[in-house]
């Protein structure tokens, strides 16, 4: 077993007790709660008379039902979004926890807001009733998705009955290519591992590669750890962690935040640590990558072309002939090129002021294909009023593309953003499983925000690397 | 409740990484209950758009009524959204056999009383072969002895055994188990550096 990796240090930290059950009782630092999961939960509560036990560490937001255009008009035109918007509002109030709503300035996605205000921090237990919750990771905190029962206990107790994952060591080291982004890392991980080798583990993030990259690159890609099948993901906090923190809203200051960042730094994995196994990765020879399949792991670089079916194992040409068959691909065939109907940017994977800007670049000055509807979700009202200042709403409405509200949106299509009939979709999502983004028949390929925002100019899926903006 | 064993019919759905997407798309997550999620299980797999019904073992009829679920590997993965489990329930799935399963949907599982249990592939597909054939075979799962059984055959299969003991005592529930706990979560809650 692992043994003094920042998983475990931060595990035996909020451990309570061992149950009956074997189990451990962990304690949950931090309850993230949004719209669609809790609605259960908090009838189950109040079918006991239960309150909730620390309404001080869970904090809430609408992200996954709000519809992204005109979003302060309400009642919501879609009956059944409205009428969960309430749920929400009213059990909120009910048990005084902190939301944050459309009018607060504050709302978006909640791996996106978490972050942004400083409510996410190095070494907390963090929960929400959404598997993206790896997201959290990045900060060095163990993030993890749960259900809505698991929701009911969390609101009641604040903690879990949770069996401790193996660690594994994904390394990844060298000085990525011109084009190649967190994205593509992590869409190669998961290539790698694949989409199964993550069950029972936790990743940690480790090497050259994680160490230059941004807070929000690292975001990225916790984020997808689900996608590989790892409930966890983290990299352990560094000086890049720290400075992202440091004056944020819900960050202490001055001495106290010293003293927390002592506690940060005493978290992370000891040199000499001890890990169930390590994955090692070149960060060098890392293409631009494309999904063309029907899971995350269904991926290419994007100078490669599709799998053969003669080249896998039987029980593997059955998945494969079934994604082809969705995906309405031929074998062996090339991912450039192919034509695209729909570019979708946004997500709790790529929705923040670094993925919009990397999109913007690209698309400055030039066209959305005729053919192409692209839609640009940013991951809260702080990232769209930011990138309004720096004038990025312009350059994509002048590009025709559609600028939008923050919200989940097209990632899997709750609200009315949805793909028709089998559209194939550029997104920067994290899902392109069958009828993710709406429809039954659609079809998503998953890539980075520059990648597909030059899909929306061409139409097709080109190289980034033929076309990189100045 | 305790669950020491379930039996039923069977149903075979052994393709890899079938993803809670597939098993009830998003848009039946806008109800604020889970009481029709058995309607939905599988909808887009299992009828067009114009509701025609297409091939699909939840739509066979051999298989009606059936509480084993049969699987492969990576059952479950995607979303954290319990409604997955709970439309299976609601149609009758009482226990899931697969070679693996994502975590998060294990959990829910388990959180509402479905057992999960892991078996090797082989024996998976015998079962799945043989009850193609003789579809009201009866499949039973026992998990004081962590073996499967139907007609002539047996099998064993494997869980964790903190979820087997919570199965095997009925506290698969945990809310009491955790609720024992108060003075040591307060405790520990006093004594966290945030």
């Amino acid at each position: 077993m692992a043994e003094r990796t920042l998983y475990n240090k931060v595990w035996n930290k909020h451990k309570v007790a061992t149950l009956p059950t074997g189990q451990d009782q962990l304690f949950i630092g931090l309850h993230l709660i949004h719209e669609v999961t809790t609605p259960q939960a908090f009838a189950s509560l109040a079918e006991r008379n239960a309150r909730v036990r620390f309404p001080n560490r869970t904090f809430a937001t609408l992200d996954h039902i709000i519809p992204t255009e005109n979003q302060l008009n309400r009642p919501f035109s879609d009956s059944q979004a409205e009428l969960m918007s309430k749920t929400l509002e009213f059990n909120v109030k009910e048990h005084g926890v902190t939301f944050f709503n459309s009018q607060s300035g504050n709302q978006g996605i909640v791996h996106v807001i978490g972050p942004e205000l400083g409510i996410t921090k190095p070494g907390m237990t963090i929960a929400c009733g959404d598997s993206h919750t790896s997201t959290h990771g990045a900060f060095g905190s163990l993030g993890f998705g749960i259900g809505t029962s698991e929701v009911a206990l969390v609101l009641e107790t604040q903690t879990l009955a949770l069996t401790p994952l193996k660690v594994r060591k994904i390394q990844v080291d060298g000085i990525l290519q011109p084009g190649v982004t967190a994205k593509d890392v992590v869409l190669k991980i998961i290539n790698v591992c694949g989409v199964k080798g993550g069950i029972g583990y936790a990743y940690e993030f480790s090497g050259t590669v994680f160490d230059a990259m941004s807070m929000e690159e690292r975001m990225t890609v916790c984020n997808m750890s689900i996608e590989g099948g790892a409930r966890i993901g983290y990299v352990n906090p560094d000086q890049t962690t720290f400075d992202y923190l440091k004056d944020r809203e819900y960050v202490p200051k001055d001495q106290q935040f010293e003293d927390l960042k002592t506690y940060w730094q005493s978290i992370a994995s000891d040199a000499d640590a001890v890990y169930d196994d390590t994955v090692v990765i070149d960060g060098n020879s890392i293409e631009p990558m494309v999904t063309w399949g029907i899971t995350p792991g269904q991926s290419v670089g994007v100078s490669q072309r599709l799998p053969k079916l003669n080249s896998v194992d039987d029980d593997d040409k059955v998945l494969l002939k079934s994604a082809l068959e969705h995906m309405k691909f031929e074998e062996d065939s090339a991912i450039l090129g192919q034509k695209i109907d729909v570019v979708f940017i946004g997500s709790c994977t790529n929705s923040r002021l670094s993925d919009l800007r990397a999109a913007a670049n690209v698309i400055k000055n030039k066209k959305v294909h005729s053919d192409v509807t692209m839609m640009v979700v940013p991951g809260s009202q702080r990232v769209k009023a930011a990138a309004e200042s720096e004038g990025l709403d312009q350059v994509f409405i002048k590009a025709g593309a559609q600028w939008r509200d923050p919200g989940c949106s097209m990632c899997l299509a709750m609200n009315p953003d949805k793909l028709e009939a089998d559209q194939l979709c550029a997104s920067t999502s994290n899902r392109n499983f069958i009828g993710r983004q709406g429809s039954p028949t659609g079809r998503t390929l998953l890539m980075s925000p520059h990648m597909a925002a030059l899909a929306a100019i061409h139409g097709q899926v080109k190289d980034i690397r033929e076309e990189m903006p100045s | 409740m305790k669950i020491e064993s379930v039996s039923g019919k069977a149903i075979p759905l052994l393709l890899d990484d079938i993803d809670t997407d597939r098993i009830i798309p998003a848009r039946f997550l806008k109800e604020i209950t889970f009481e029709n999620m058995g309607k939905y299980a599988f909808i887009d797999e299992r009828q067009d758009s114009a509701g025609n019904q297409k091939d699909h073992p939840f739509n066979d009829i051999r298989f009606q009524g059936a509480s084993v679920l049969l699987v492969g590997k990576n059952f479950g993965c995607g979303s954290s959204r319990e409604h997955a489990p709970q439309a299976l329930k609601r149609y009758g799935i009482k226990a899931n056999i697969g070679e693996s399963f994502a975590e998060i949907f294990a959990g829910n599982c388990k959180a509402i009383g479905l057992p999960v249990v892991h078996a090797q592939r082989s024996e998976i597909s015998a079962c799945a072969a043989f009850i193609s054939q003789k579809p009201d075979t009866v499949v039973s799962i026992d998990l004081v002895s962590k073996r499967v059984r139907y007609f002539e055959e047996s099998f064993l299969v494997s869980m964790s055994d903190p979820q087997r003991e919570s199965f095997l005592t009925g506290t698969w529930s945990v809310l009491d188990l955790l609720k024992k706990n108060q003075s040591q979560i307060d405790q520990l809650e006093a004594n966290l550096p945030y």
